[in-house]
């Protein structure tokens, strides 16, 4: 071998003389870390753009479609933002009702992954169990949660668990289905592995199906984060009850036709839910993002 | 089923496998394998060869045990088999250090002779420096390096490989072909070699098998004469040209 012919001959010939010295990369190795960068500018100005567009229509709706004494129907965006935003003690109550609906949206996700991760878990061994259970994992996700709060109220009360437990019911599905489908996701080829080497179920579970099933359920938490906050303002606007949650708050700004309270309450819930999906996006990215192939942003 | 090698039995005269008249029928009806027989013996390097789909990764699931063969019988010590899969099947989210480690975890090495192990087969493979490398980063022919280190460390009598190097260049097969039989005159295992590469099963083996179309049999053994360790260039030796010819040969009469 004169020549290097090949990335894997010169790692061959590094090998024959055991030479220690830095990693020679190969021409066909993927590039490790390194991603394209695009521009700043491109990334940020098409939403700032559109927002742009946006605040203009909003204007326009506020100011040339709507008559003066009609505009607390839709109040211009710097009203919105001064009485709404940096009113004092509207702002410290909407604190109040995000922090009361925030507590509902994390106990209600972490009861959901919980019960979601441990119903994967054994559908993934029993075949008949998941048989059993999947047809109504489904009702449970058709069907409108509207029609069984009442129900609810009555069994459990118009309080902080009701709450918790709408939470629960809206965000269950997305984990149980995507963690589901991430522990049957590991190939065969590691499962082969596995069986020559006489692995158990436990084994098998811990080393390749768990793993292997990170991606899917982290696409899993990040839909029912979002949809944890939905159903911590669904329940606080139907049990009015206990804490002011922004879902009263909502209730209360629209009977009172205070536009632009109601706008700003919008907006934090809005920022509520980006919140945790932005975090459950972070997470994603911190534990498989070095190995994924596939990672949605 | 498995025999337990007996401390009477000679050593040099037991096969470390043997296929006796293996057949296989696939509950749908499909006769896959039909009466083979063959053994692989300590210091061998046997290497079969056919057409597409003719049943020879079955004789390997059959061996492994991952398939239950429905004819005749298949002795060998299924308690330590090396198995070099047509994928690398790395686990992506394991470093190729944790990758080679993980067959030990399964039989409970422990750590310090894990990390030492997988030292010497990463080193051994020619991957030494990419220890921290997830497959994601690595190219088609040093994950089957990673795969063929993890299968070392353990340190198998008998090491089968289903097609290992079809999906990589010829260039990087021809290497990756150089260093199996560098790792073969080091580490003594009995090779069982599954390909459709002519070169790679007369380079490879002391012996080819010629296995027919579906259901497959065995229709021609050829002793391979080269002594180890084998060069490159081999490859270019007339006589190596003559019995890939006659193999070719007989390949196309299994064809038909």
């Amino acid at each position: 071998m004169s020549t290097t012919l090949s990335p894997d001959s010169a790692a061959l010939a590094m090998a024959d003389q055991s030479s220690v010295g830095d990693p020679v990369l190969p021409d066909d190795a993927p590039p490790t870390g390194v991603k394209r960068r695009e521009g700043v500018a491109a990334i940020v100005l098409p939403p700032v753009l559109l927002g742009a567009i946006i605040v203009g229509l909003w204007y326009t709706v506020s100011y040339a479609v709507l008559d003066a004494d009609r505009r607390f129907l839709l109040e211009p965006p710097h009203r919105v933002w001064q009485k709404g935003f940096m009113n004092g003690e509207a702002r410290s109550e909407m604190f109040s009702g995000m922090w009361s609906s925030g507590k509902v949206a994390f106990w209600g996700l972490l009861i959901a992954i919980t019960l979601g991760a441990a119903l994967a878990v054994l559908m993934s061994q029993s075949k008949l169990l998941e048989r059993a259970v999947f047809p109504y994992s489904v009702v449970l996700q058709s069907m409108p949660i509207l029609a069984i709060v009442p129900l609810i109220g009555f069994w459990f009360g118009y309080g902080f668990n009701s709450r918790v437990f709408v939470t629960v019911l809206i965000s269950l599905f997305p984990i149980v289905v995507n963690t589901l489908f991430g522990l049957t996701s590991a190939d065969q080829g590691m499962h082969d592995l596995l069986t020559l080497h006489s692995a158990g179920r436990l084994t098998r579970l811990r080393k390749i199906q768990f793993p292997a099933a990170l991606p899917a359920i982290f696409a899993g938490l990040r839909i029912s984060a979002g949809l944890s906050v939905i159903g911590a303002i669904v329940g606080d606007f139907f049990f009015g009850q206990g804490d002011v949650g922004i879902g009263q708050l909502l209730k209360r700004y629209a009977a009172r036709l205070e536009g632009e309270n109601l706008l700003t309450a919008v907006f934090l819930s809005a920022g509520m839910g980006v919140a945790v999906f932005m975090l459950f996006g972070w997470l994603n990215n911190k534990m498989v993002g070095k190995w994924a192939t596939v990672s949605r942003r | 089923m498995a025999f337990s090698a007996s401390p009477t039995a000679d050593a040099a005269s037991t096969p470390t496998l043997s296929f006796r008249n293996i057949s296989m029928q696939f509950p749908d009806g499909t006769r896959a394998i039909s009466d083979v027989s063959f053994d692989v013996g300590k210091g061998e390097f046997v290497t079969v060869v056919g057409p597409s789909g003719c049943g020879k990764s079955t004789l390997l699931k059959i061996a492994s045990g991952l398939l239950k063969e429905t004819g005749g019988e298949c002795l060998l010590d299924r308690s330590n088999i090396g198995y070099v899969f047509q994928d690398a099947t790395l686990l992506p989210w394991r470093t190729v250090r944790g990758n080679v480690e993980l067959l030990m975890e399964l039989h409970g090495v422990s750590k310090p002779e894990r990390t030492a192990e997988a030292q010497r087969a990463i080193e051994l493979v020619g991957l030494k420096g990419f220890e921290k490398h997830h497959p994601k980063s690595l190219s088609g022919g040093m994950k089957m390096r990673a795969s063929l280190a993890r299968t070392l460390t353990l340190k198998p009598p008998l090491l089968m490989f289903d097609e290992p190097f079809g999906a990589v260049d010829e260039i990087t097969r021809e290497y990756l072909n150089e260093e199996t039989l560098k790792l073969f005159t080091q580490e003594r295992f009995a090779g069982l070699f599954i390909t459709h590469s002519i070169s790679e099963a007369v380079f490879l083996s002391t012996r080819v098998l010629v296995m027919s179309a579906r259901p497959g049999r065995i229709v021609a053994t050829y002793d391979v004469p080269f002594a180890y360790p084998r060069q490159p260039e081999l490859r270019f030796d007339p006589a190596f040209a003559a019995l890939s010819g006659e193999i070719s040969h007989a390949l196309r009469g299994a064809h038909v």
